[in-house]
């Protein structure tokens, strides 16, 4: 449901910048988003298409680079891949794991004209 | 247009602010004085700092960097969505700070008995500690009414279409609500496991609550908003003889999904385990205040 929120945010990220950097019209975006950031991407391209319509945005190209997941297994101490949140280090099974990597949510860079 | 809850639909409502949501497009920036100048410094710092090392100016035409590019240019900007957001969480945490408040955000699915827990509890600490709540539901001022017979402040904060309490409606509510300083503020949120875990709301915890009514698997079923609390209160242990809700499990689950949770079962109706619950909130709230900027130096 708060993709349309997320989506009005980055709307208002591209009028500042519109407006900072002298552009009117953006014609594709990339977004990076991890797994963990909590979006769905169907419900994320829905609803941008929807929220820039009218603005400098309006009909851009959404492209999303999906970033992996990566977490610190404490008993192991060092860098492992996992998927979710609750997953057990593929090593050693523990589930001492903080999350490093893939609860990113930003706008990467915007093609514009 | 509100940034994060999206309320240019029109459904926002704060009580006590100016009843009428629909026109705050032309309020933001001026009210809260935490929203301006940060755009700006983005727009000239970042091409700079690419972190893979490459460097974009933004001017001229577009190196060989996305196919099929010509007279259009790329513009990098590398900034995170929720930052507008966080700016508004980080403009909460310094008043909350400066008037020596600890904020608990409180997160649950909807009936879980948060609403209840809290009137108990701000019974039981109202004699010593200073309390204010703001209340986070999509409609009615139904709980910011409950809270205001027990005699605390309370601003309800109604969502409309919003699936959670954002930075910029907590500011609002905050700077309606009278609180004295060197209290407990109490943010009860939207019932919704989802879309609150991402929203900081400038909390000096957030607390996820989960009824023994409900499913003991929910720790992983919904492990943002876990991995994103600092504790769990397992509530209406009253109930437990009568349900097959297995409690190790969903401690075991919650403890998976975030290492360091700290977990409490608590009966808001027997008083079961309300004084852990009590002595936390009195224990942060005295670990929040030691060390804080002195008040002179506001």
């Amino acid at each position: 449901m708060h993709e349309m929120s997320i989506c009005e945010s980055i709307v208002q990220i591209i009028e500042q910048q519109a407006a900072a950097q002298s552009f009117s019209r953006v014609s594709r975006v990339w977004l990076e988003i991890g797994p963990l950031a909590g979006v769905e991407l169907e419900a994320l391209r829905f609803s941008f298409d929807v929220v820039t319509r009218g603005g400098v945005a309006a009909g851009a190209a959404l492209e999303v680079i999906e970033l992996p997941v990566t977490g610190w297994c404490m008993p192991c101490a060092k860098s492992v891949a996992v998927t979710q949140r609750y997953d057990p280090c593929p090593d050693c099974g523990s589930y001492q794991i903080q999350i490093t990597g893939g609860e990113e949510l930003r706008i990467k860079e915007m093609e514009v004209d | 247009m509100c940034t994060i809850c999206g309320c240019s639909l029109g459904n926002l409502k704060i009580e006590g602010g100016h009843g009428h949501a629909h026109n705050h497009d032309h309020d933001h920036g001026h009210d809260h004085g935490h929203d301006h100048d940060h755009d700006h410094g983005h727009a000239h710092d970042h091409h700079h700092h690419a972190p893979d090392g490459t460097h974009h100016y933004g001017r001229g035409p577009a190196h060989a960097h996305a196919p099929g590019l010509s007279q259009a240019r790329m513009v990098q900007i590398e900034t995170d969505i929720m930052a507008k957001n966080s700016e508004y969480a980080q403009a909460n945490r310094q008043s909350f700070n400066r008037r020596g408040i600890l904020a608990l955000n409180l997160v649950s699915s909807p009936g879980s008995g948060k609403t209840t827990l809290l009137t108990a509890t701000i019974e039981a600490l109202k004699e010593e500690l200073e309390l204010g709540v703001i209340e986070g539901d999509q409609q009615t001022a139904n709980d910011a009414e409950r809270i205001r017979k027990t005699g605390a402040p309370a601003i309800q904060v109604n969502t409309g279409k919003g699936c959670h309490l954002d930075g910029h409606m907590v500011g609002h509510a905050f700077d309606h609500l009278e609180m004295a300083e060197d209290g407990v503020l109490f943010i009860e949120n939207v019932g919704n496991l989802v879309c609150p875990a991402g929203f900081d709301l400038g909390e000096a915890h957030k607390v996820v609550i989960l009824s023994v009514t409900e499913g003991e698997d929910k720790p992983i079923k919904y492990p943002d908003m876990f991995h994103a609390s600092d504790v769990m209160l397992l509530t209406k242990t009253d109930l437990l003889p009568h349900l097959d809700f297995d409690v190790d499990k969903c401690l075991d689950y919650a403890r998976r999904v975030n290492p360091r949770i700290k977990t409490l079962m608590v009966s808001a109706k027997s008083g079961e385990g309300m004084a852990d619950w009590l002595n936390w909130i009195r224990a942060s709230r005295d670990m929040f205040r030691i060390g804080r900027p002195a008040k002179a130096a506001e």
